[in-house]
């Protein structure tokens, strides 16, 4: 089989505008967090059970767009196309009649514009106006993101979007990876973007009671939750033999993709089901549990997951589990749902690129059930040669991506 | 006031436009993003790069502004800013828009 590479990426989120920024606050262990408030300009504060959050603090629309285009995005949106743009850029890659023809965009998003649709509501429900903006509809809808990405680079080949909700953008990633390893294309933009913080959704998550009242403490004995976040992380993925013939430098392989599913419960997360789409990714990648050094853990913060998730570890690795690098970067950018899989893949390849290991912020005890090396508070060195990205999704839906140093 | 505006008003407004047309022209160019002095009743759509999707935009602000109804079939007779400001017009002053809906009738 062909193999599929990463020649570019693009970030934005709570710790990061851009890649370098990313990178520098991974390795620092920097939290985003912060008083979590509307992004309309000039919010005050919201006051719920949980007030922390990972937002993408001060942005501007119209520095990335014209007012014109930026009214017919979702922030969502918006953060797809910024991510695609600092993706392509880095490839380097030039968007030729032929390559816009063939190139493939996949897209995850687990909510997609909620926050346009929650103002059109509240214009309608609480303010009493008849019907809510005509850009309602095409600024809400899942795809927005692709489509933005398609018609900024004027790429006509396939594209849509996957919403695996929390797995959206690793599923994205490796069916784009797949794909181009099939040789159905050789080169497609990959990710996900997320805009998280709209009141009726936010109040939502506070009714289910997952995220934390104070900060996020993945692994750690008193966690307490989650910390949402928002932001977008796309990837250029190319044949191997594409970016050689252009003169390309890889940053790494996505080497490895493993799917599965729980058949077991809505929010309730399976120790097996997450094990299983680990060992097919190893598989997948043609490597043993013991050459894997790093995983970045789905990690959510809340009691369930990080118990559920080293158990699948100790299943799918065995006595290697102990001697895996394991952290959550979700510890200092928050849980940005349908872009976690991308932004964490992002982080991964940066850790196996740059040779270190970002920290699991905010720990502070041992919890008997969660035995493994989480990388607590400080991040280190490392030189390793494959890294793991989990991804877990409620409704057990599960997708694991090993990426390669190249 | 509103009520007595007609479009007899706005075709015989010499210099001054009426309120009615200059709330009409500034949301026009709100919705453009383009400052309001580059918006009057004989801009065509082009000039002003205004879509299907910018018309049904600006037709929903107008409604909200007026507190007017504005029939489906009466977007497909809009295609330059004179219909708009003249259809408006006839809304506020209370006329129903002719059209096909009034030609059934």
């Amino acid at each position: 089989m062909r193999r599929a590479v990463v020649t570019g990426m693009g970030v934005i989120c709570a710790i990061g505008r851009n890649v370098p920024e990313f990178g520098e606050a991974l390795r620092e262990g920097r939290d985003g967090g912060g008083p979590m408030r509307s992004p309309e300009a000039g919010a005050e504060p919201w006051a719920m059970r949980f007030t922390t959050a990972g937002q993408v603090r001060d942005f501007a629309p119209t520095d990335h767009f014209s007012p014109k285009e930026a009214d017919m995005l979702d922030r969502f949106a918006q953060f797809a196309v910024i991510a695609a743009r600092e993706a392509s850029k880095q490839s380097g890659i030039e968007w030729t009649p032929e390559l816009r023809e063939n190139a493939m965009i996949v897209t995850g998003s687990c909510i997609g514009g909620q926050t346009t649709e929650d103002k059109g509501f509240v214009e309608v429900y609480k303010r009493g106006r008849p019907r809510p903006h005509p850009m309602t509809i095409p600024k809400t809808m899942a795809n927005a993101g692709a489509s933005g990405i398609s018609m900024e680079f004027g790429i006509t080949g396939p594209a849509f979007t996957v919403a695996t909700a929390c797995a959206s953008s690793a599923h994205a990633i490796g069916l784009a990876s797949n794909m181009v390893r099939s040789g159905m294309c050789e080169v497609a933009i990959a990710g996900g973007s997320e805009a998280t913080f709209s009141e009726g959704l936010l109040l939502a998550w506070e009714a289910m009671r997952v995220v934390s009242p104070t900060v996020c403490r993945p692994f750690s004995r008193d966690r307490n939750g989650m910390m949402l976040g928002e932001g977008g992380a796309m990837l250029i993925v190319e044949s191997l033999e594409h970016a050689e013939a252009r003169g390309a430098k890889p940053l790494a392989e996505i080497a490895g993709f493993g799917m599965s599913s729980d058949a077991h419960h809505v929010t309730q997360p399976s120790a097996e089901g997450a094990a299983r789409a680990i060992t097919r990714a190893l598989k997948d990648a043609g490597i043993g549990p013991e050459q894997m050094g790093y995983v970045n853990a789905h990690g959510t913060g809340t009691m369930v997951n990080d118990v559920t998730e080293t158990r699948a570890l100790h299943q799918a690795f065995g006595e290697h589990a102990r001697k895996l690098a394991v952290s959550s970067t979700k510890s200092m950018h928050g849980h940005t749902l349908g872009a976690a899989g991308a932004l964490e893949s992002a982080a991964a390849i940066l850790a196996l690129r740059e040779g270190f290991l970002p920290p699991t912020i905010h720990y502070n005890e041992p919890d008997p059930e969660c035995d493994l090396d989480y990388v607590p508070n400080h991040g280190r060195a490392w030189d390793g040669e494959y890294a793991m990205s989990n991804s877990f999704a409620f409704g057990g839906l599960n997708a694991v991506l090993v990426l390669k140093r190249i | 006031m509103a009520n007595d505006l007609t479009t007899g008003d706005l075709l015989a407004a010499g210099p001054e436009p009426s309120d009615v047309t200059r709330r009409v022209l500034r949301i026009i160019a709100d919705n453009q993003r383009k400052d309001v002095s580059l918006v009057t009743t004989e801009s065509t759509f082009e000039e002003l790069g205004i879509d299907s999707m910018d018309a049904v935009n600006i037709v929903f602000a107008l409604e909200n502004e007026f507190n007017i109804n504005v029939p489906d079939e009466e977007m497909k007779n809009i295609r330059s800013v004179r219909d708009i400001v003249e259809g408006v017009h006839k809304l506020v002053a209370g006329k129903p828009p002719d059209g096909p809906e009034k030609a059934a009738a």
